[in-house]
């Protein structure tokens, strides 16, 4: 099972041959993801690596029978990549690429929204892998193994820090869902989901400064989900006004605050963790 | 970036947006020249991005040139919230009938934008939200829509604005979104939008916030910037590297938002113990860790004079440990004598074993390797601590 992402997920990369999704593509292919193949408008008939590389997602799809597509192209191309997604049915659509204009994102959303035959993940994300079965998107393979613990991330490497942490218990899946303000998957469409995944046993929620999804996430967990959870939120010491990293993590005023995230995540029945190492340790102790 | 409200308003009036006459400046004579040319009572503001100018005496109505020497002269240089005042906008002073209320923001939660407006403008709008909800209208905005006149109209009516100015405000609203869509903001604030005795709607302060990722498409935003070019924040900008500096003692070098925003938390909590030890400086060097940026990250930090002691905290993911570590030891090599403070580095992940053994072996005398990010930070507080007190 696991969520989204699965053994018979066919991959498709928007931007294959470009540098960066030629790199991910490879390290795609090479922890046992099927990618099926690239789409770069103006290159069909190339191949990364023996993958075939077409003009449009739409004669992609044809073709290989692809259901996910993982987008690597510049911050320009990427409300266009998305939407032709969307208009080729894509069921999945992770986007990647990083610094793309707010106003583009929340146009795509839409899009898919009206369409309502595709799921986004992103932008700004690492992607989503479920360890032993796929991989869409750049998070390292090597560093967990396969298990039953869901973990939802608004950031990458603390992401990776997490599946480190928790290797030798392992992960249905991880979903990095992005660290910018409008973002296609939220922190409750990955719980609801891993509610529902008879593979997973529990989840770890990280979240960080800005917005109040975290918030919502806690009333969520309190209301739906019976799985346990444990929480880390990252920024405590983040000045308020000032965008850290990613450009959603901003505190204004007293809204968006980690504090208020944590009090919320509490309230709610949720353990978290004052460092990732203690936030693993919370993990540790349910599972054994 | 939050802009000035002068800027805010040379944005509104590119869009059509009715406006009071003024400019903007950064002298005396400069601001009695603009006076003399309104040939008016005029309001002289201090161009800050803080709230509570007024309250600060940053805001100031003078009748004629000489008296606009006199407020200008107080209002440039003072301080606000920590500000110091070096721009005033000198606008002609509109006779306010009543004071409105109309803005465009992201809407995060809905991932849309949401229209707000209300006729009870000129006052703090949270306060309005808390004390008189009935009075604010808040109307969703759908992405791929827009603000149509038939939409526009609709807010403009849930606010009860009179409608008598109904359409008026309308047409604001429309040109208000034209500055929102066309200039990639994130927020358009008009706060008091005023109707004069004569029946003129006027915007007559505003708040505008754009999207940095635009920039690429923005050309003419670039000259909003104005922070000093000597800060350590600008040179960094320069670099590329994704810098933000902290009131603290130790320098922060990170691979990754999340990381770095979590390693600022653990090292203050670590510094508690250490005569509370802060964070100096937010640093994020990209998932990939390479050497030459960890080089200008390094150099970036260790020249800061706040910085007692480093914390290069990484998780090699995609660069594997070993590659890190040969990455700081590159980068130490091009800084040579620029290395003067303790470098604590904790690497975890692909590799950790040969990356680690690559940094002891290297046994280089500012480096100290510590295995667990929460043990590094009790580390790096400790030095920051004796180097201080020291």
């Amino acid at each position: 099972m696991a969520i989204w992402l699965n053994e018979d997920s066919k991959i498709l990369v928007q931007g294959m041959t470009g540098s960066e999704g030629t790199k991910h593509t490879r390290r795609m292919v090479e922890s046992g993801a099927k990618v099926v193949a690239g789409v770069t408008p103006g290159k069909a008939g190339a191949d990364v690596d023996g993958i075939p590389v077409f003009n449009d997602v739409a004669s992609a799809i044809a073709a290989t029978g692809a259901n996910v597509s993982v987008i690597f192209v510049p911050p320009k191309f990427a409300k266009g990549a998305v939407q032709e997604a969307v208009d080729a049915k894509m069921p999945l659509c992770v986007v990647i690429t990083e610094g793309i204009p707010v106003h583009d994102s929340a146009q795509f959303y839409q899009y898919a929204v009206n369409a309502g035959t595709t799921r986004i993940i992103g932008p700004n994300c690492p992607g989503i892998i479920s360890p032993g079965k796929s991989n869409a998107g750049i998070i390292p393979t090597d560093i967990t193994k396969p298990g039953r613990i869901g973990l939802v991330s608004k950031s990458g490497t603390l992401t990776y820090q997490m599946m480190y942490e928790l290797r030798d218990f392992g992960f249905s899946t991880c979903v990095g869902i992005g660290g910018d303000p409008i973002i296609g998957t939220t922190h409750i469409d990955a719980l609801e989901a891993f509610q529902n995944d008879p593979e997973t046993d529990a989840i770890v929620m990280i979240g960080e400064i800005g917005g109040d999804a975290e918030e919502r996430a806690a009333a969520y967990i309190k209301e739906y989900v019976t799985k346990p959870v444990v929480g880390y939120v990252a920024g405590f010491t983040a000045p308020e006004g000032k965008t850290m990293g990613h450009a959603g993590a901003i505190v204004s005023g007293s809204s968006g605050t980690a504090a208020a995230k944590a009090d919320a995540l509490e309230a709610a029945g949720v353990r978290v963790g004052r460092t990732p190492s203690a936030t693993a340790d919370l993990m540790r102790k349910i599972l054994t | 970036m939050d802009l000035y409200e002068y800027q805010a308003k040379q944005l509104f009036g590119k869009h059509g947006l009715p406006v009071t006459a003024g400019d903007v400046c950064s002298d005396v004579d400069a601001a009695v020249a603009i006076s003399e040319s309104i040939n008016g009572p005029v309001v002289v503001k201090a161009q800050v991005k803080t709230g509570g100018r007024g309250k600060a005496g940053g805001v100031k109505l003078a009748k004629d040139p000489a008296e606009t020497r006199e407020v200008a002269t107080a209002i440039l240089g003072m301080d606000i919230k920590g500000h110091t005042v070096h721009k005033v906008l000198v606008a002609h002073a509109a006779d306010i009938a009543e004071e409105y209320y109309v803005s465009f923001l992201l809407d995060r939660a809905n991932r849309a934008f949401l229209a707000m407006a209300s006729v009870e403008g000129g006052v703090e709008i949270e306060e309005v939200a808390v004390n008189n909800p009935d009075a604010l209208a808040k109307i969703r905005v759908d992405a791929l829509v827009g603000v149509t006149p038939e939409i526009a109209r609709e807010i403009a009516a849930a606010a009860k604005f009179d409608e008598a100015i109904q359409a008026q405000v309308a047409d604001i609203l429309v040109k208000l979104w034209e500055v929102m869509v066309a200039e990639d903001a994130t927020l358009v604030e008009v706060n008091p939008l005023v109707l004069t005795p004569t029946g003129e709607v006027l915007a007559l302060d505003g708040k505008v916030t754009i999207d940095d990722n635009a920039g690429y498409r923005q050309p003419e935003q670039a000259g909003f910037d104005d922070s000093a070019a000597d800060d350590i924040e600008t040179r960094a900008k320069a670099m590329g590297l994704n810098y933000v500096k902290l009131q603290g003692d130790v320098g922060i070098i990170g691979n990754g938002a999340g990381l770095v925003m979590s390693t600022l938390d653990v090292v203050a909590y670590a510094g508690e113990e250490f005569g509370n030890i802060k964070p100096a400086n937010f640093l994020d060097i990209g998932g990939g860790a390479s050497a030459e940026v960890m080089a200008n990250g390094l150099d970036i930090v260790l020249n800061d004079p706040d910085v007692q002691a480093v914390f290069v905290n990484i998780f090699g993911g995609i660069t594997s440990c070993d590659a890190v570590a040969n990455g700081i030891l590159q980068a130490v090599d091009q800084l040579g004598e620029r290395v003067t403070k303790p470098i604590v580095a904790r690497i975890d992940g692909n590799n950790a074993v040969e990356g680690r053994a690559i940094l002891n072996n290297a046994n280089h005398e500012f480096i100290e390797l510590v295995d667990t990010m929460d043990a590094a930070a009790r580390r790096v507080a400790e030095l920051a601590a004796a180097r201080k007190g020291a």
